[in-house]
């Protein structure tokens, strides 16, 4: 059996902290570019244009494309023929954060409790999803998310009889509550299906989907061509400031559920939709 | 309307400007955001002073990421204004007249927008990296237990802003929705 060490991945979270925090992935950056050819608004495109030069001055100085450099989201697929030595995996990865937010100069997000609310200090803990796969690899995946959108994310529990039209009403209505507050355009995962949890992880995990890939399913690759195209006539535009683009990109993952429910989940990003994936 | 004014803002200027207007600011503001805020209310609540003065001052909500060596800031965009809303008509009534922020506010800090003759910008979710560029220092001035959350003293050189709300209590997020 295969053996690896969690020294590896802490170093490797470490540098992924620091990287998604500094560079978007290529289809995020192209998505933007592109954005501008669909913007008729004047102040539209003079966001639009900020925000590609933004992108620009943090790969070049190294300052975070966004101050909130998030909570650190970590999802791990641990292939089952792999065994992990040399400590605790989970403390392995809120090592790695710890180390990439401290020496990448990234911002401090994180309280203790949320109630009693004291700044951790070092970012941790992240939020951490295990999944058990098939073979001897594991693949990490570092997702800061920041909470200006993330506090605009919301969860319905519908019933089976409002079908399709429930869902898009559900996403639009999110989607128009967030408003200028989750720094539009916006990025959107949607998860249908499952329990309530279930949910909201789909939607997480629909976010990380490359900008442009739909759905295999082909009635779900129409609902996010339908999505889209309704979103961005909303009108709210670049910062909420009116225009055509809100949003970048839906992606909707679904899952089977029970007879009696429609779970639907919307997970809102804003235009730094931050993502780096790596397998060891 | 294109417009470069000096902070802290005159009275004349808050009410001279209208929602819509971008703004190029220079001079003084401080950093104030969630926990800072709640101090702040906090320390009125127990008839101690403010760490500011906060007449005629301008607030930009921020939290700011560390800065590298020979930088004065590190990402400094603004955060969402909404969570202060529970805080700030009570500062605007003690005469804070300019806040920095993004994002939705209630009618009841409009309201006291417009009785105080205040304006609310919003900059650029978003473009921390950009915006750091217009900061030309930055010094803590209170709470800096707080960390991120600390109130910063910042000088800034044509730092771009929106009007989002003016003195007269138009909202340039309700024109555009409505326009539509």
């Amino acid at each position: 059996m295969r053996e690896l060490n969690v020294e590896k991945i802490t170093q490797a979270v470490k540098e992924m902290c620091i990287e998604a925090n500094h560079f978007l992935s290529p289809d995020m950056n192209e998505a933007i570019k592109d954005s501008m050819k669909n913007e008729e608004s004047e102040i539209g495109k003079k966001i639009l244009s900020q925000l590609e030069e933004n992108l620009k001055i943090a790969k070049e100085d190294m300052i975070p494309i966004c101050q909130d450099t998030g909570m650190a989201v970590v999802f791990l697929k641990i292939g089952q023929d792999v065994h992990l030595v040399g400590g605790s995996i989970t403390d392995a990865v809120n090592e790695g954060v710890k180390e990439g937010y401290t020496e990448g100069f990234l911002r401090k997000s994180v309280v203790n409790d949320p109630i009693i609310r004291e700044n951790t200090k070092d970012n941790t803990p992240a939020v951490i999803h295990y999944e058990m796969v098939e073979g001897e690899n594991v693949e990490i995946t570092v997702a800061p998310k920041g909470f200006g959108s993330e506090n605009m994310s919301k969860i319905y529990m519908l019933k089976p009889a409002e079908g399709i039209e429930g869902v898009k009403a559900a996403v639009l209505s999110a989607v128009k509550d967030a408003g200028p507050n989750a720094c539009p355009p916006m990025v959107l995962g949607v998860g249908i299906g499952g329990t309530f949890e279930k949910c909201a992880l789909l939607a997480k995990k629909a976010l990380l989907r490359p900008i442009g890939k739909h759905s295999e399913i082909a009635y779900v690759k129409d609902l996010e061509e339908e999505l889209l195209e309704k979103i961005n006539n909303l009108g709210i535009g670049p910062g909420g400031l009116g225009g055509k683009v809100t949003a970048l990109s839906v992606s909707v993952e679904t899952y089977p559920t029970h007879i009696a429910g429609m779970p639907v989940a919307v997970n809102i990003c804003c235009h730094v939709n931050r993502h780096v994936t790596r397998t060891l | 309307m294109e417009k470069h004014l000096t902070l802290p803002l005159s009275k004349e200027d808050a009410e001279s400007l209208r929602a819509g207007d971008y703004v190029y600011l220079s001079g003084e503001m401080y950093t104030a955001r969630d926990a800072a805020h709640k101090r702040m209310d906090e320390a009125l609540n127990d008839n101690k002073s403010l760490p500011i003065n906060i007449e005629g001052t301008t607030i930009y909500y921020m939290g700011p990421s560390p800065a590298r060596d020979g930088r004065p800031i590190g990402s400094a965009g603004p955060t969402t204004a909404g969570r202060m809303d529970k805080y700030t008509p009570r500062l605007l009534d003690l005469g804070l007249r300019c806040m920095i922020g993004k994002g939705k506010r209630t009618k009841e800090v409009k309201d006291a927008i417009v009785r105080n003759k205040a304006v609310y910008f919003v900059a650029v979710g978003g473009a921390g990296a950009l915006l750091s560029k217009a900061i030309i220092s930055s010094d803590v001035v209170a709470y800096d237990d707080l960390g991120t959350e600390a109130i910063r003293k910042l000088i800034v050189k044509d730092f771009p802003v929106i009007v989002v709300i003016d003195s007269m209590g138009n909202n340039l997020y309700e024109t555009v929705m409505k326009e539509i």
